[in-house]
């Protein structure tokens, strides 16, 4: 057939020209960047590129490699040991914080030792953001010398409370690395001070929402942004620092990595970075295939939205299979609409992470790669895995509870290596650490005239679970960063109008009870003076449903309320009757010696709530749970632990079963040990065989009147807030709170 | 002779009777692949008899004890020497939580490989 040899060619010009004119305008015209899908429900580290297998095949000697491996470490540590000393943010000066080397790719290769390591498995999303989206986008670019910024977790983080530095790492014209810091800042303008808002209804109430942006160039912050941030928080002061320290932190990193490229060679850098990751995961995956395959199941509940009190479930299977681990959290409670507790999914992983990197394996190198044999499992549009359009400023209040789930089922795991041969090189089997901030958040004047918003570091305080061969230890650690600190009364005070009454007394009873005890949280009874305004804040959950675990028969540690004493200024009432005592709030709730006061206690979701001059706000951080059954607890260490005050004498009577001489204090052991058999014979009297049991006890729904928010035996059917209200796992809806 | 794994501080399991027994008193609680609280006693608590209100329950709503309509301990006891081998937190009437599910095809091989000295040795 005969043919023009022109038109058709013109034709196919034009259509080919005008479908690369759509193409390009499709490409530029975006109508929204947001959230990347791809990147955040990814936390495997990128696969090898070229720069890297070329370094790789250089063939750097493994003692050359040892040596930068230790620099870089040394390195991500001074630079987040740099924050702690110049940044102004409360929670950065007691280790609320991390610093890393990052792949050119994105992933964190070198996360400095101590920190928040939650960061491990969410901090890349943000560069892996920057890479896909910005650096080819003509207004944007990545070049040597450019600052990038980022705080909302819908773009990997924790929440969006912590703000970053991240910067890019060029060599000779080529991008080999980038470097970071991040800071928990504290105040970023939500509809409370403080930065984490109880109060926030959708993530516009949440504050400052920054998706991953570039903020300075050549090593200097635009000022023009940086005015911006300030305005758009209550502590301008705090931001302004802040945003400096961060980048200076960040400037140190890069120069100690360029020192080390000068000195060892690029090549020998980029395989050290890239190496770590892959043995890191190779690691993991050998200590995985020494535990033993099968199933450890456990129920958690989160008891309050922080608003009301609810009981949304967290429904944890963990399987190992040869190598790998999967974390099956479906079945779970829904996500809620307007209450901000919800956790995007980076986050819940980040957090299931520390539990791998600081409770059982923390020899580990800090990278993201100890997570990589890890796949989770989730209901989207759960509360553990939310949806981009509802809050999550507090989402501590699903995640924490989270990890403890995965702490104790782990341990069930552990359990039978530790026993034959140890080959999966874990840490001491225990029960659960305390899993909650308890502590106060505060908003106004201080006396020196500037308005702050943020958090008191008492959070960090959580008490130690039990081990499997000692009790736990006191206000130990937070389970989000084990190297962090509870701060110094004198600091706080000097800074801030608060008087600390009673900070670092150690409750009695507050343990979980076992073989061996949890260690004991500590209480906090605060009130202020010379402020014309102020007002406190608590973001904890576990006033009605015990959250630590025991473990192997070892009990849970008791609930936590929050207690207030209004109406009266304790300050000039104590001024006036130097008899008058505050350091034991159950004792100022029982005792009520303000005649006037009014007395009250509460769950511990408060929304920011303006105090007067002189009135008290106290709680107590949670102990640790329990280890074994109580009536093989050394009855030595029971009257030690009563001569301490840790136990009253009902305990040791009604739950050790141990008996104390009145007279001296001594233990009875012949009165123990017949106290200890008749408890025994009770338990054999008392127990129901377990199908007799199981058959009486279980129910096909949740009770009525019980605000339910889960699975109950079939995972796939979710309750939205009682028995007959219920949805698909695989059809969530945003359920509103009234 | 017997093969006995160690599964938890009162739980072993012997591998040749698949069989799971109290590390304390030898009592034979039942199958190994079935959930080991099958063969144990249970006792239902109000959780303020363990974690008891600390503040005035008559005048406090929240007193460091559980909410009772919310929580409820289950106590697992051996029938043959009481020890406490399992303590779970549940809301009235949730189905028990199967919470050890052993993979005795794995515990048996790990037996043969480190009999034949064929097992995966630990890294320094």
């Amino acid at each position: 057939m005969a043919t023009n040899p022109t038109t058709p060619d013109s034709t196919e010009d034009e259509a080919a020209a005008l479908e690369a004119e759509v193409q390009e305008f499709l490409h530029k015209t975006v109508l929204y960047r947001g959230p990347d899908r791809e990147i955040m429900r990814n936390h495997k580290p990128a696969p090898r590129t070229a720069l890297e297998e070329r370094a790789i095949a250089a063939g750097t000697d493994d003692l050359t490699k040892t040596i930068i491996r230790n620099r870089l470490q040394t390195s991500a540590n001074e630079a987040k040991d740099m924050l702690m000393h110049i940044a102004s943010a409360p929670s950065a000066k007691w280790g609320d914080l991390i610093s890393g080397i990052f792949t050119a790719s994105g992933d964190l290769a070198v996360a400095s030792s101590s920190g928040v390591l939650i960061f491990s498995v969410l901090a890349g999303p943000p560069i892996k953001y920057i890479l896909k989206h910005w650096k080819d986008e003509e207004t944007v670019g990545v070049r040597d010398g450019d600052i990038f910024m980022h705080n909302d977790a819908r773009f990997g983080n924790v929440h969006n409370t912590d703000q970053s530095c991240l910067m890019p790492v060029f060599h000779e014209g080529e991008l080999i690395a980038w470097v970071g810091t991040i800071i928990h800042e504290g105040e970023n303008g939500a509809t409370e001070p403080g930065g984490m808002p109880s109060a926030a209804e959708s993530p516009y109430d949440e504050g400052l929402k920054i998706s991953p942006m570039k903020i300075g160039e050549n090593f200097r912050l635009r000022e023009d942004l940086v005015t911006y941030f300030q305005n758009s928080v209550r502590d301008p002061k705090l931001q302004l620092e802040d945003m400096r320290s961060r980048l200076a932190g960040t400037m140190r990193l890069r120069q100690r990595l360029l020192e080390a490229v000068e000195e060892y060679g690029r090549d020998a850098v980029i395989a050290v970075t890239r190496g770590t990751l892959e043995f890191t995961g190779a690691e993991v995956r050998r200590r995985l295939a020494a535990i033993p395959d099968g199933k450890r199941r456990v129920v958690r509940f989160c008891d309050n939205t922080l608003r009301e009190p609810i009981l949304l479930k967290i429904n944890c299977t963990i399987e190992i299979k040869g190598d790998e681990m999967i974390i099956d959290l479906r079945g779970s409670g829904p996500e809620l609409m307007n209450r901000a507790i919800n956790t995007v999914l980076a986050s819940l992983k980040g957090m299931i992470a520390q539990v791998f990197l600081t409770f059982v394996w923390p020899d580990l190198p800090r990278n993201q790669a100890a997570f990589e044999p890890v796949t989770v499992l989730t209901d989207e549009g759960s509360a553990f895995d939310c949806s981009a359009e509802v809050p999550n400023a507090v989402s501590m209040m699903t995640f924490f509870p989270s990890f403890s789930a995965v702490e104790h089922c782990l341990q069930k795991f552990l359990y039978n290596d530790k026993h034959t041969g140890d080959e999966a090189k874990s840490t001491e089997i225990h029960a659960s650490w305390w899993p909650m901030i308890n502590g106060f958040l505060f908003g106004g004047y201080t006396q020196h005239g500037y308005f702050v918003g943020n958090v008191m570091t008492d959070i960090n305080g959580m008490g130690g679970g039990a081990r499997s061969d000692r009790d736990g230890e006191h206000a130990l650690a937070p389970i989000f960063c084990s190297m962090s600190d509870l701060g110094e009364n004198e600091m706080v005070e000097d800074e801030l109008p608060v008087l600390c009454l009673a900070n670092r007394r150690i409750m009695r009873d507050n343990q979980g009870f076992g073989r061996f005890r949890g260690g004991h949280g500590h209480q906090q009874v605060m009130t202020f003076k010379d402020s014309p305004l102020w007002g406190w804040m608590a973001i904890a959950i576990g006033s009605k449903f015990p959250l630590a675990l025991g473990l192997f028969g070892g009990y849970g540690s008791p609930c936590q309320p929050l207690m207030k004493v209004k109406g009266v200024n304790l300050l000039e009432a104590m001024r006036e009757d130097r008899s008058l005592t505050v350091d034991d709030p159950v004792a100022l709730m029982n005792e009520r010696p303000f005649a006037d006061a009014e007395y009250s206690t509460a769950h511990t979701g408060m929304q920011f709530e303006m105090a007067a001059p002189g009135e008290v706000y106290a709680m107590s951080q949670g102990g640790g749970g329990g280890y074994g059954d109580v009536l093989e607890r050394d009855p030595e260490a029971v009257v030690r632990d009563l001569r301490r005050d840790l136990i009253s004498a009902w305990t040791a009577r009604s739950i050790y079963f141990v008996a104390v001489d009145a007279a001296t204090g001594a233990l009875d052991a012949a009165e123990t040990e017949r106290l200890r058999d008749e408890e025994r014979r009770a338990r054999l009297s008392r127990g129901v065989p377990f199908d007799e049991f199981e058959q009486a006890w279980t129910t096909d729904q949740p009770p009525a009147g019980l605000p339910y928010y889960g699975s109950w035996a079939d995972r796939t059917v979710i309750h939205a807030g009682g028995p007959d209200v219920t949805m698909p796992a695989d059809a969530l809806q945003p359920v509103a709170m009234l | 002779m017997t093969t006995i794994e160690r599964i938890t501080e009162y739980l072993e399991v012997d591998l040749d009777s698949e069989r799971w027994r109290c590390v304390r008193c030898g009592h034979v609680h039942g199958p190994a692949r079935e959930s080991y609280k099958r063969g144990l006693l249970v006792h239902r608590r109000d959780p303020a008899e363990i974690h008891r209100p600390l503040v005035d329950a008559e005048r406090y709503e929240y007193t460091f004890a559980p909410d009772a309509q919310w929580c409820q301990i289950l106590e697992y006891y051996c029938p043959g020497c009481a020890v406490m081998v399992e303590v779970e937190y549940l809301p009235p009437g949730h189905p028990i939580t199967h919470d050890i599910e052993l993979d005795l095809e794995w515990l048996k091989r790990r037996v043969a490989e480190r009999a034949a000295g064929t097992g995966t040795e630990a890294t320094a």
